[in-house]
């Protein structure tokens, strides 16, 4: 690689010029002064460098040193990413705490992943086989419930002539091809060039995250994007947290971008010891977590998703299903922002720069679900949900703009509801799923026949609801017709029974389609017994009265397993119930 | 120190404007650097690089550059970064915005020099915040309770008790926290007539000697305030980490606060975000803000109790805005309740604590509690939906039920809320959520549990 030299020349916060760089390659790294702080060239004008640097510049002199190789910001993957916590340019932050102690100093140097660690492998190939980039050489297992797939990195291929068996390290080579090419545990990536596939698929099945009001009214497919706007204690953290908890994906990726510290702290100290639910096994071991907190290096807090993805799409390669959660994204583009300011660039919309949408769709479209690379057959996935914390919770900002352009389904959240502590605080009527046409075979044939026609009956409720609300608004409750005081009790029933969910209830925290399904069948059947017998003219208020309703509230906090049974017994109870009641 | 030898005074100056002063051909000198601005009578003043441009520096000036010129003028690195001596003799002091003692005590001889900008705390090592401090007001201990470590702001107006309530805080958490426990106050921008007050009011609490004040009042230099907050954090870190104290800091006001950073920002010519603050406030605020929190391993803790004023009362002002995008909550003061003559005047429903769940429940406060709170919650917005309601039909559109919530939501503000300054204990706020409760129809509170 090319090495180039040269002096600093200035230094404005995260930015600093440096002179005599003719050569330089754009994006490339470079050690930064008497420090050796990591440094990114985003600029180059004649000899003249500018660099963002990952570490604070505090105490950089003009004149300094600077050296770059001419490699990309690249980041480390192989065996030992999960469980791992890792800054914005995957520093590793726990091994950064014992070289260093409690807080960030500058220039501590520690690999990525541990090299000396010894692996299990067990090789799935041999000698004399023909591999091309993408099959899988063998297998370790990473942790216990993920299977780690090594693969033969994109660009290398040919005739095995060695492949090693059993303990391995990062520091040897496993196998060896005929054209004298080595292939090691651990691969170098450029973060910001997405990693090749073979094919996109179409989205045809639902990123399951077992929160009602997401997979019932709102789904995401898997390879999907969703994004979760909202102003501040909307939320959005929770959001991102619960669907890290119990979203039914292999790997979870979860990015703190520029975010608080104790948020993460909690996660840290949960996740080792929350169940994931389909193994039951700690979360941790399916988790890889990259957090640059707001007041860490904003350059690195830049660099960050494109780490996350990056480590999203690596597992994705081996045909897992990838959820890649970025909290958040505005912090991302303010970031961006900050360092475009400091370039002097020309601002667009609220100083944002002109590249924002660009940048923002470069990121975006590395979600999906793909036919891997490979001779084998294989899919994997990287879904993308990523919250947006729009100034003010107004949406008409830049990066809530830019991202809905990108975004498959949009999940609002509305401070009246947070308020309210209506939770997930989503504005059903504001929120939309351009999924939902796609995914419809799958609900047929996978929940029930007539799952689509419950969830349609479910938004023309809801619609209603805010008609009627706004009736009210003016006439009063008691004005209204008789019928649509009874649409209005259904629709706070589905309202508060089914939207409404907690993320911190053991058992209503995750439900499955079927439980979905089954809590709506017992809805409906609520407002057509009901409304039976207001046509036979029985008294509203002997209708509204009636004690089933608060049984109806309560059955999410019956299980998932045998909730079939539950409602069908319950959903008797409403019809003989209704049928009982006297008429006036 | 070698350093010293070769210390160059600089001569040349070539532009002044605002606070900031630009000096030419300056060859040493690093960012953030702190410089000593000699002018021609002799008087020396304190600066700070914020940029370097070739061999063009941007400085500011501490105190103003009113007086400077560019001619005899000279500027000199110092070789240091903004410091601070930390040392337990601060207790019961009052200091500058910039630390310096203007209590007319003597000087302090620190133990030792820390930078002001401190480090972020590794993520790896942060422990997480749950332990209970209670505060002895209902709607804060009861429905957003706060915990050691949390930075949780008051959002007010002008002319609303923001004040009063920070210190009613810090005087009935002194008695719960007991002995470790002490108290710095970080005032930017206050007037003299606020100053008697904090040192007052400190003074009847028999905090004086747990206290630690930095003032910089309305007419203390501007760039001072830049530096006020940060001094604070810095010695409750130490005292925090490495003294095992639980330090409770007040930040007040973080509107004069992000007012001079403004100032800077405009004096330096670079691109205004919303409402002209620097699009780069976020990231400033969160160095402050993120100082808050407990480390692994350690005893003590900072707990940041941020106070802002929000001009015309406006919650998405990008000063409250960022703030609350940044910290584990917001204690949001309301003039409706304030006329009414209900103190503490918080309007609980934009209020947040992120970090109560944490720090409630068995053996931290009392089994149920969540349930309790959510359901005055639920039967509060419920009773103030109602209230709008009557504006428009009148009570006779009402229904019986809606009554009911309409007296709840006046009961829970007059007696929940508005307690005046009794110190309550966790379990009397609790049993009067209770009582309160009782006014509603139980079933339906049943349905809201989850």
């Amino acid at each position: 690689m090319k090495e180039t030299r040269g002096k600093i020349y200035g230094v404005a916060g995260p930015t600093v010029m440096v002179k005599g760089m003719t050569g330089a390659i754009m994006n490339t790294v470079c050690l930064v002064g008497r420090h050796g702080l990591l440094g990114e060239i985003i600029r180059i004008k004649d000899d003249m460098a500018t660099l963002q640097v990952y570490e604070d510049t505090v105490g950089i002199s003009v004149g300094e040193d600077v050296i770059s190789y001419g490699d990309p910001l690249s980041e480390t993957l192989g065996p030992g990413l999960l469980a791992g916590l890792f800054d914005g340019i995957q520093r590793p932050l726990d091994k950064i705490r014992v070289a260093a102690g409690g807080f960030l100093t500058r220039g501590v140097k520690v690999e990525a992943l541990d090299i000396d660690r010894i692996w299990d492998f067990t090789p799935v190939r041999k000698k004399g086989d023909t591999v091309s980039p993408g099959d899988i050489l063998g297998t370790i297992e990473e942790t216990e419930r993920i299977t780690h797939r090594v693969m033969v990195p994109p660009g290398l291929g040919g005739v095995i002539k060695e492949i090693k068996s059993g303990k391995v390290s990062g520091a040897e080579y496993i196998c060896m091809l005929e054209k004298g090419q080595f292939i090691e545990l651990y691969q170098e990536w450029p973060v910001r060039r997405p990693r090749p596939f073979k094919a996109k698929l179409p989205p045809e099945e639902p990123f399951i995250t077992g929160q009602r009001v997401f997979d019932t009214l709102l789904p995401v497919a898997e390879g999907g994007t969703a994004i979760v706007p909202g102003g501040f204690g909307t939320g959005k953290t929770v959001v991102e947290q619960t669907i890290a908890k119990f979203s039914r994906s292999d790997i979870v990726v979860y990015v703190g971008c520029g975010e608080r510290g104790n948020e993460m702290s909690e996660i840290l100290s949960d996740f080792p010891k929350l169940k994931d639910p389909t193994s039951g096994l700690p979360l941790s071991l399916r988790t890889v977590i990259v957090v640059n907190t707001s007041n860490m290096p904003v350059a690195a807090r830049e660099a960050s998703i494109f780490t996350g993805i990056t480590i999203a799409e690596y597992f994705r390669d081996m045909g897992y299903s990838v959820a890649m959660l970025a909290d958040s994204i505005s912090r991302w583009a303010e970031a961006l922002r900050e360092i475009s300011s400091r370039l002097e660039e020309m601002p667009g919309e609220e100083g944002f720069p002109p590249y924002l949408a660009t940048q923002l769709g470069m990121f975006y479209e590395r979600s999906g679900k793909v036919m891997c690379l490979g001779s084998e057959e294989r899919t994997g996935s990287v879904t993308v949900i990523s919250a947006v914390s729009p100034p003010g919770g107004d949406f008409s900002e830049p990066v809530t703009q830019a991202s809905l352009r990108f975004a498959g389904t949009l999940w609002a959240l509305d401070p009246d509801l947070a308020y309210r502590r209506h939770f997930p605080a989503v504005n059903w009527l504001a929120s939309f799923s351009l999924f939902q046409a796609e995914l419809d075979d799958w609900f047929g044939r996978e929940v029930a026949e007539d799952m689509v026609r419950l969830r349609n009956r479910l938004y023309s409720l809801l619609q209603r609801q805010t008609e009627l609300k706004d009736i009210i608004q003016i006439i009063g409750v008691e004005a209204l017709q008789e019928s649509d005081r009874l649409t209005l009790e259904a629709a706070n029933l589905a309202t508060e029974a089914f939207l409404k969910q907690s993320a911190f209830s053991e058992i209503d925290a995750f439900n499955t389609y079927e439980k979905q399904y089954w809590m709506l069948k017992a809805i409906f059947a609520y407002l057509e017994s009901a409304g039976e017998a207001l046509e036979r003219g029985v008294f509203i208020e002997t209708i509204l009265e009636s004690p089933v309703k608060w049984k109806l509230a309560r059955m999410k906090d019956e299980p998932n397993e045998g909730f079939s049974t539950k409602a069908r017994a319950l959903i008797g109870e409403v019809v003989s119930e209704f049928s009982m009641l006297e008429e006036k | 120190m070698s350093l010293d030898l070769i210390k160059r005074q600089y001569r040349t100056l070539a532009t002044i404007s605002g606070p900031l002063i630009f000096v030419d051909r300056m060859t040493r000198g690093s960012l953030g650097e702190m410089c000593v601005v000699d002018l021609p009578e002799g008087e020396q003043r304190t600066g700070q690089i914020l940029q370097l441009m070739g061999e063009r520096a941007v400085i500011q000036v501490l105190e103003g550059t009113s007086g400077i010129d560019s001619d005899e003028s000279s500027v000199l690195p110092t070789g240091e970064t903004a410091r601070v001596g930390v040392s337990m003799d601060l207790f019961g002091r009052v200091l500058n915005g910039f630390g310096e003692p203007i209590d007319g005590l003597p000087p302090i001889v620190p133990d030792e020099y820390k930078d002001i900008n401190g480090l972020p705390m590794n993520p790896a090592a942060r422990e997480k915040p749950d332990f209970f401090v209670q505060t002895g007001i209902s709607a804060i201990d009861g429905l957003n309770t706060l915990v050691r470590g949390q930075k949780l702001p008051i959002f007010s107006g002008a002319g609303l008790p923001a004040k009063e309530l920070a210190l009613q805080i810090v005087r009935q958490a002194r008695v719960a926290e007991a002995e470790e426990f002490a108290v710095i106050l970080g005032a930017m921008g206050i007037t003299s007539r606020e100053s008697f007050f904090f040192r007052r009011s400190l003074e009847e609490a028999g905090a004086l000697e747990r206290t630690i004040a930095f003032i910089n009042q309305v007419n203390d230099p501007t760039i001072e305030r830049l530096f006020t907050p940060r001094i604070a954090l810095t010695v409750a870190e130490y005292l925090a980490f490495e003294r095992g104290f639980h330090v409770m800091v007040v930040l007040t006001d973080m509107t004069s606060y992000c007012e001079s950073l403004r100032e800077i920002g405009s004096a330096r010519e670079e691109i205004p975000g919303r409402r002209s603050y620097p699009g780069y406030m976020y990231t400033d605020l969160a160095t402050l803000y993120e100082r808050a929190g407990r480390l692994k391993g350690g005893k003590g803790s900072v707990t940041l109790m941020p106070i802002l004023t929000m001009p015309d009362d406006d919650i998405t002002h990008p000063i409250p805005d960022l703030t609350g995008y940044i910290t584990e909550g917001q204690i949001v003061l309301s003039r409706a309740l304030h006329r009414k003559g209900i103190y503490p005047p918080i309007d609980v429903l934009p209020c947040l604590s992120r970090l109560m769940n944490l720090g409630i429940g068995k053996g931290k406060t009392r089994d149920g509690h969540r349930t309790i709170a959510d359901q005055l919650y639920s039967a509060y917005a419920r009773g103030i939906d109602v209230r709008r309601l009557v504006t428009i039909v009148g009570e006779e559109g009402l229904s019986d039920l809606d009554r009911r919530y309409l007296a709840f939501s006046d009961d829970f503000e007059r007696r929940f809320v508005g307690q005046g300054w009794e110190d309550r204990s966790i379990d009397d706020t609790l049993d009067l959520g209770l009582e309160l409760l009782k006014a509603v129809p139980e079933r339906e509170a049943v349905a809201r549990r989850r």
